[in-house]
């Protein structure tokens, strides 16, 4: 396939080439979710299995309207619902569209070992280019939202595109237009970030004193951003991360595993291990992290 | 530096699959079938106005169908989404008119005029020609055996009990006004719609 | 609706009580979320869940299923007692001066002229006191203690705030807040707008429980005004149409009603529908019914229509009971007085109440005929699906008939959304196999029995044989040809007043004002007179300028009546014909005549000193705060218990529920007991699904694939029901197996001193398309129905759950069983 975009990346994973720069005047673009307004009707995954077309297996009702109960290859947002009581008492619905965050500092990206597998647009979208995706795993680690899944089909890795395709041609994303209510707004990263504002200052009228904008600086910012009632506390929205942060063990990998790993080539048992990632869960043992976080350190001083 | 054994190898097999691509040579090749996004689908599909089928919110649709309405093509609808101009929806749709693809191409779409004899144990597909055939002559059979000219006290009643009908809400006015016609033209009384329910 | 989509955001406050907005009605409640941004507006939400509307809300208040009317009576002796009423409003707009006759009385939970025997009223007392010009007296001073405004205090003074809570469950502290955000919108700039649904028509007092609404809005001076209104958000995407154009068993097109036996003659029928205003001045504009008759007879029979004739009058069939409406028919079924039934795209074993009662009724039939694009439950009934719809198909003597149709994509015509807009669609695709379109099945249907009838003859066919059918196609009529018939045509020229021809014979007519009663003007239904005219289709209009972003786009499409966005909207303005809030005009008067961005609901150059009111369908020209005999159980709305309630009525112990709603005598023995069943039942949507067709729809069967019911965790615990576990929920009538959610969003509520638990049961499974296997909401629902209405009490009911284990997979898997595999 020709690369007709080639000229529009700006970060490619497993690559050391210096991306073209010519095109400089590219907006980059931000998908603002409004949590205040959102109704959980689930338009957005409506919207997005339609366009995209996903059709995830039919799961059980397990006691919780998610429905599917998970990210996963077909499922790349989903409306996550947590029914909490504030101090006063009274019971707010959280309800939290999930999916990519599209990372301005992609943990993803960063943590690929396929060449050109992800790459990053200078509108912003971080993308996944099944061609080159291996179905190692590694991106999901690399995430600090969990957001990337592997199908068990064909070894690839999925998560939201932004609709790139529709944002290549001058139109926003399905979940965007669909929303009823506008709590999905699509623009420039600048211009969301002025709605926002006037959006936080409202809520703080209606007594959400610790309304604000989630952006996190630890990935550089995101090009999908929330507003949140409860700035202070990320996590009570079906465990948004507080600080997110990309794995030290992220770091680690291209300094000193990736020559380990090259050196194990020798190994005919290759298969087992990646088959091991890919169905395996992909949590990183606090003491990889701890240890991780050290051996950067040392590296960093040396 | 410690990694647990799990992490180690999870680590290092992954990156072993991934890496040797690039460590054998494909890294730079590879740029070749990089970043490329996928075709936007609608690029000449035929749109079609429309509105949305379910609730009376009545928001205006776009309907995308596959080919330019050239006579060699049978058109099928392949995407649908909201129309921006609309004044109400403005484009968004709910989760049901978001997915009003599904309800359209629905594997429990019907096909074909289908009968159920008495006592039957499975359907049947006949014509259209058998079935309407087959009604129309069973509805002048229950009205002429029942249709009632003139109550007890004489009074002039025209009215047909024995056969009701429920009409359809999601039918157009057009086609529910010449329901209407029909049905009363017959004296048909036990005759209702979704309004209640 | 009689305001539009748009105009909510015009709202200062909005509430959301008997219906679920957010989750039933998403794209029309952006609108809410706009008034809550642009306008900073407030949202209230009182439901007994704690919904996705109330996710977004400002405040909600919990109630107990089925007790709107105590809640809502409270809410009005709130404001009357807090002076929190429009005055001026009030006075010039209402009936609360009128004086109503002697002999009205109201005691121990009945009003004057009650028939034990026949569950029914005689309602002559429920009347005005008349002058000798047959004009209603008026008490301008409020003094008399018979005038509507103090009877209405008088019938009020039981709600108190501690009352309200013991029958409603709310707490005090809770109502009272709602109390005061509602009367905040009493000021004449402010407005609060009523959004509800089949969360207050589905009880057996659900006309009132609108009803009781709509008072409170006319004491607050939010009817007629921009953001305020009586909201109903309508279900299917035509209903709003096929009420209009009258198919109910009682209606004609254009809210004209059928005749009855008491009726014979044409005369004694228009005698009840004169509609002789009942105050000076008024317009009474219903007094033109007898053009709209004769111009719909005109337009159904043609040339057979004369004078003579009484404009074939006796061809109506009439009706010797109020309603043969869907619970009298399958009543009727059950007893085997009905041997034939056609189900044009619906699903009765769906969506009626008791399915043990709807199946064992359509076994009984002859004959079955079912239209629908899909596959269905009703068309179904006879096989054997196992648990979900146990049957004996051999031993099931009804001819049963299956005919595929068009849907949306696949035909053009126009739907009339719940704003009352007609809009035009065009067909996308052709549809798929041999399915054909309604129009097609209904005229083939016509087609044939004419000729039957031509041929052999039988019971009267005089109507079926002289029924206009002046198509091109008489096989497949187009629908712009009954479009244009809807909308009607002149049939010889008509003239002005001067004699000047404005329209020629067989040219379209502009609108409803021209309709004669002469025989020379045809209407197939008045009130689209307008939508396409000479100047074309109206309702193919996309021009969706608004002016000064008023929310009333009034080139887009067409609205009815006479492309009026906002009815009653003479009262957006005072008496003198300045608008309450200068700040969002809907009509003024300039001088000369009403203008505005909307077409005036008035007579465009009455002025305002005429004192017409503004409400020209009314005799009285004014809101009606006592409703005269136009209700079944009483001219105010009074609180009875459902049919199946945990709790005696504490207000009358000896009425407890509705004493004239409709009610089955087989029916009684199916009620249960609070000892029994001790828990409320309440069924409704999700936002995921529509009724029982997207089932069929994979996207939709993803969001939401199996049958649940909705627990309390006190309730969980004490039955020691697991989160996502199986259990057994049954009534009177029937029990379903499904999951159980087991949320925070219900809260048990105390009610006359006891807890309370609700019982959430959503109504979208069956038997048919590709969600999982369910037994249907309506396995458990009683059949019982409003008074006015018969719309069946879905909202309220006594149920009983426990735990039990997950089903064995025969019992979970599609499709029919075939013999001998049931077991």
């Amino acid at each position: 396939m020709a690369d007709l975009q080639s000229q529009n990346y700006i970060r490619r994973s497993a690559t050391t080439m210096t991306p073209p720069t010519t095109r400089s005047n590219v907006e980059e673009v931000a998908k603002l979710i409004d949590v205040s307004r959102c109704i959980g009707c689930k338009a957005c995954q409506s919207a997005c299995m339609e366009w995209n077309d996903l059709r995830p297996e039919m799961e059980e009702f397990q006691g919780a309207y998610e429905n599917p109960h998970d990210l996963n290859p077909g499922v790349w947002t989903l409306m996550r619902f947590a029914e909490y009581e504030n101090d006063h008492g009274d019971l707010e619905w959280l309800i939290r569209k999930d999916g990519c965050m599209h990372c301005e500092d992609p943990g993803c990206l960063k943590a690929c070992p396929a060449p050109g597998a992800i790459v990053q647009y200078a509108n912003g979208i971080v993308d996944f280019i099944s061609d080159a995706c291996i179905g190692c795993g590694y991106c999901i680690k690399g995430c600090p939202f969990n957001i990337p899944r592997v199908s068990e089909k064909d070894h690839k890795s999925y998560k939201c595109t932004l609709c790139s395709d529709r944002v290549a041609v001058g139109l926003e994303p399905a979940c965007v237009k669909t929303c009823p209510t506008g709590a999905i707004m699509f623009g420039t990263k600048a211009d969301m970030k002025d709605w926002a504002e006037e959006r936080i200052e409202e809520l703080k009228e209606r007594g959400f004193e610790n309304a604000g904008l989630y952006d996190p600086a630890e990935v550089g910012g995101t090009h999908v951003m929330y507003v949140l009632h409860h700035r202070d506390k990320p996590s009570l929205y079906s465990g948004l991360p507080d600080k997110p942060h990309i794995s030290a063990v992220i770091g680690l990998w291209k300094h000193v595993l990736k020559p380990v790993a090259l050196a194990g080539i020798a190994f005919a048992a290759l298969g087992a291990f990646v088959h091991g990632i890919v169905s395996g869960p992909m949590e990183v043992e606090e003491e990889d992290e701890a240890e991780a976080r050290k051996e950067m350190e040392r590296r960093a001083k040396s | 530096m410690q990694l647990t054994r799990r992490g180690f190898i999870k680590l290092t097999g992954a990156g072993l699959a991934a890496s040797s691509i690039g460590a054998l040579g494909f890294g730079i090749a590879g740029s070749a079938q990089a970043a490329a996004v996928r075709q936007f689908k609608l690029s000449a599909a035929t749109e079609t106005r429309n509105t949305c089928t379910y609730c009376s919110v009545a928001c205006g649709i776009l309907i995308y169908s596959q080919g330019d309405r050239a006579k060699n093509v049978k058109q099928a609808v392949i995407h649908i989404e909201g129309d921006p101009d609309h004044p109400v929806n403005r484009g968004t749709l709910c989760p049901k008119g978001a997915g009003l693809l599904d309800i359209v191409h629905a594997p429990g779409r019907l096909t074909k005029p289908k009968y159920r004899p008495a006592g039957g144990t499975e359907w049947k597909e006949v014509s259209w020609d058998f079935a309407l055939d087959r009604i129309a002559r069973l509805m002048k059979e229950d009205r002429d055996a029942n249709f009632i000219a003139k109550n007890k006290d004489g009074a002039t009643v025209n009215r047909w009990t024995s056969t009701g009908m429920l009409a359809a809400s999601a039918s157009s006015s057009e086609t529910s006004y010449l329901t209407w016609k029909w049905a009363r033209s017959l004296g048909m009384v036990a005759f209702d719609n979704q309004a209640r329910v | 609706m009689t305001n539009s989509w748009q105009d909510i955001k015009n709202a200062d406050l909005v509430i959301v009580m008997g219906g679920n907005a957010a989750e039933a009605h998403p794209c029309g409640f952006k609108w809410v979320i706009e008034a809550k941004i642009e306008n900073k507006a407030k949202l209230i939400v009182v439901d007994p869940r704690f919904t996705r509307t109330a996710s977004v809300a400002d405040y909600y208040a919990p109630i107990r299923p089925g007790t709107d009317i105590a809640f809502l009576s409270g809410v009005m002796r709130y404001l009357l007692e807090n002076d929190k009423i429009q005055h001026e409003y009030v006075r010039s707009f209402t009936n609360a001066g009128l004086i109503v006759k002697e002999g009205f009385a109201f005691e121990d939970g009945l009003f004057s002229g009650y028939n034990e025997e026949k569950h029914t009223y005689d309602k002559s007392s429920w009347d005005y006191e008349l002058d000798e010009q047959g004009f209603a007296k008026i008490d301008e001073t409020w003094k008399h203690p018979r005038c509507v405004i103090n009877l209405l205090k008088k019938h009020l003074d039981r709600y108190t705030p501690e009352m309200v809570s013991r029958i409603c469950g709310t707490p005090q502290d809770k109502f009272l807040k709602v109390c005061e955000m509602i009367a905040s919108t009493s000021s004449p700039e402010r407005s609060m707008t009523s959004l509800f649904a089949l969360g207050w028509t589905q009880h057996s007092v659900g006309a009132q429980n609108v009803r009781s609404m709509a008072m409170v809005q006319l004491l607050l001076g939010n009817i007629g005004v921009a953001g305020g209104g009586m909201n109903a958000l309508r279900g299917h995407s035509n209903i709003q149409g096929l009420t209009d154009v009258g198919l109910l068993s009682s209606a004609m097109p254009g809210y004209m009603t059928m005749p009855k036996d008491s009726e014979p003659t044409f005369d004694k029928y228009m005698e009840t529908r004169q509609f002789k205003p009942l105050r000076p001045g008024q317009m009474s504009y219903w007094q033109n019914y007898r053009k709209f008759f004769v111009s719909f007879q005109k337009a159904i029979y043609g040339n057979a229509a004369t004078a003579e004739n009484s404009w074939a009058y006796d061809w109506l069939p009439k009706l010797d009971v109020p309603d043969y409406d869907i619970l009298r028919a399958f009543e009727m079924m059950d007893k085997g007085q009905m041997n034939g039934y056609i189900c044009q795209g619906f699903n009765p074993m769906q969506a009626f109440p008791d399915r043990g009662k709807i199946r064992r009724s359509l076994a009984k039939l002859k004959y079955l005929v079912v239209v629908d694009p899909l596959d269905t439950e009703t068309a179904n009934f006879w096989q054997d699906f196992g648990p979900q719809n146990p049957s004996d198909p051999a031993s099931i003597q009804t001819e049963v008939f299956q005919l595929p149709c068009t849907c949306f994509a696949e035909e053009d015509g126009s739907l009339v959304s719940s704003a009352r807009w007609l809009q035009w669609h065009w067909k996308a695709a052709d549809a798929p196999g041999e399915a054909k379109t309604d129009i097609f099945i209904i005229a083939g249907l016509y087609q044939r029995m004419k000729a039957m009838y031509a041929k052999e003859g039988g019971a009267f066919p005089d109507p079926l044989l002289n029924l206009t059918w002046q198509y091109a196609d008489p096989d497949e009529p187009h629908p712009s040809e009954m479009a244009k018939e809807m909308n009607g045509r002149a049939l010889a020229d008509l003239k002005d007043a001067n004699g000047n021809v404005i329209l020629k014979a067989g040219q379209q007519l502009d609108g409803f004002a021209q309709l004669k009663d002469d025989g020379t003007t045809m209407s197939g239904c008045w009130i689209f007179s307008g939508s396409w005219t000479e100047k074309g289709n109206q309702m193919a209009r996309r021009d969706a300028t608004d002016p000064r972003e008023a929310g009333i786009a009034p080139n887009w499409a067409w609205a009815w009546p006479a492309n009026r966005r906002i009815l009653y909207n003479r009262a957006s303005a005072d008496p003198s014909g300045k608008p309450w809030a200068p700040h969002k005009p809907v009509i003024k008067w300039n001088g000369a005549s009403w203008v505005g961005f909307d077409t005036p609901d008035y007579g465009p150059t009455v002025k305002p000193e005429d004192s017409m009111g503004p409400f020209i369908m009314n005799q009285e020209g004014v809101g009606k705060l006592f409703a005269r005999g136009g209700m079944a159980e009483g001219p105010f709305p009074e609180h009875y218990e459902p049919f199946e309630s945990p709790v005696d009525n504490v207000l009358h112990p000896k009425v407890k529920s509705n004493p004239a709603a409709r009610v089955f005598p087989s029916d009684r023995e199916h009620f249960g007991k609070g000892e029994d069943f001790p828990y409320v039942g309440t069924t409704y949507r999700l936002t995921e699904h529509f009724h029982y067709w997207t089932k069929h729809a994979k996207i939709n069967s993803i969001l939401q694939p199996e049958e649940f019911v909705e627990i309390g965790e006190v309730l969980a615990k004490e039955k020691k029901i697991e989160q996502g576990g199986w259990v057994r929920v049954w009534s009177k009538r029937g029990q379903v197996i499904c999951k159980a959610y087991v949320t925070k969003r219900i809260k048990p509520m105390m009610v006359d001193g006891k807890p309370t638990h609700v019982i959430g049961c959503p109504i979208h499974w069956g038997f048919t398309g590709v969600a999982r296997k369910g037994y249907g909401a309506n396995t458990l629902t009683p059949f019982v129905g409003d008074a006015n209405t018969n719309t069946p009490e879905f909202k309220a009911f006594l149920l009983n759950i426990e735990p039990t284990s997950r089903p064995p997979a025969i019992d979970l898997a599609h499709g029919p069983r075939k013999a001998g595999r049931s077991a």
